[in-house]
């Protein structure tokens, strides 16, 4: 019997519960079952990232996903919920097409996933004994410096190992933008009263 | 091939992102609710972020100068614009709501030309 090997087992428990919760997910028809099980799936590949040494990516994706998106979803489920359990129910067609379909893809994906030499796992003592925290290099990236490229000495190549300056800005202006759309498009049009604001204009 | 004891690779994390990909596919294709629809997509975008971070890993793969950074930066990006799209969708879907009474997908082809 040989050890556990504790970063495995905790992969192997973060894996099962974002697959598990994903195939529920689709499997389920209640749409407020879907959105719990999706936040378990979502709040399950958060410490995958951990695992993986992303703790800040980790930590956003609690924070975005989990904490924003997520609670934006439900109350989209019960803005539009008629009832407390409503499930609109997919033909059986339908679910032997999405089955035979998905399951070739995902065995495609597999298979190409699994054999690539590069990507196979390596053995423990090669590992690095602590990983760095990755926020600093992360927030330096944003600003345009990457400081875990430096000892990159061919021009060419350092030229394509620039900062992410520009795409920060620009998705910043992007969400502020349409974060003001979607509350222009989602703005309630009727009052109490039964008129409607936008006959005014 | 003891699952417990071996020390866990790229693929791995690629064979995760596969079934969480496939499964937010699949979720688009048959949810006839377009809040099933908008889930299935925030599926998709996180099964990709999981092989983003998984390529970028130094914990993963050490020794290779990998994409580095790159992976985790593309990442918080993603995260950023799934917000960005949740939101919009979620406003046109209030939208309709409001107009047709229903979110069923199915019904909105109505909506054409």
């Amino acid at each position: 019997m040989e050890t556990i090997n504790w970063h495995s087992f905790f992969f192997l428990l973060f894996a099962s519960l974002a697959c598990v919760f994903a195939l529920a997910v689709v499997l389920t028809s209640n749409v407020v079952r879907m959105a719990f099980y999706l936040v378990l799936s979502l709040g399950a590949t958060s410490g995958l990232f951990f695992l993986a040494g992303a703790d800040f990516v980790g930590a956003m994706q609690l924070m975005i996903y989990v904490g924003g998106t997520l609670v934006l979803l439900i109350f989209g489920v019960m803005l539009t919920a008629k009832g407390p359990f409503i499930s609109m129910k997919t033909s059986a067609g339908e679910w032997i097409l999405g089955a035979i379909v998905g399951g070739s893809l995902l065995t495609v994906l597999i298979s190409s996933a699994t054999s690539v030499d590069a990507w196979r796992a390596v053995p423990r003592e090669d590992r690095p004994a602590a990983s760095q925290v990755t926020a600093t290099r992360l927030g330096l990236g944003l600003l345009g410096a990457r400081v875990d490229k430096l000892e990159q000495t061919d021009a060419t190549l350092a030229g394509g190992m620039s900062g992410y300056l520009l795409p920060f800005e620009i998705v910043s202006v992007h969400l502020l933008v349409v974060l003001i759309g979607s509350a222009y498009l989602a703005r309630s049009k009727r009052r109490a009263g039964g008129r409607s604001v936008g006959d005014h204009f | 091939m003891n699952l417990l004891s071996d020390p866990v690779g790229v693929s791995h994390y690629l064979i995760v992102g596969a079934v969480m990909f496939v499964a937010g596919a699949v979720c688009m294709a048959t949810k006839r609710n377009a809040l099933g629809v908008l889930m299935g997509i925030e599926l998709v975008l996180n099964g990709a972020n999981v092989n983003f971070v998984a390529l970028g890993s130094e914990l993963l793969r050490p020794g290779v100068s990998g994409i580095g950074l790159d992976g985790q930066l593309v990442a918080l990006f993603v995260i950023v614009l799934a917000a960005a799209e949740a939101a919009v969708a979620l406003a046109i879907t209030l939208n309709y709501y409001n107009n047709h009474a229903t979110v069923d997908v199915d019904q909105a082809d109505e909506l054409k030309g």
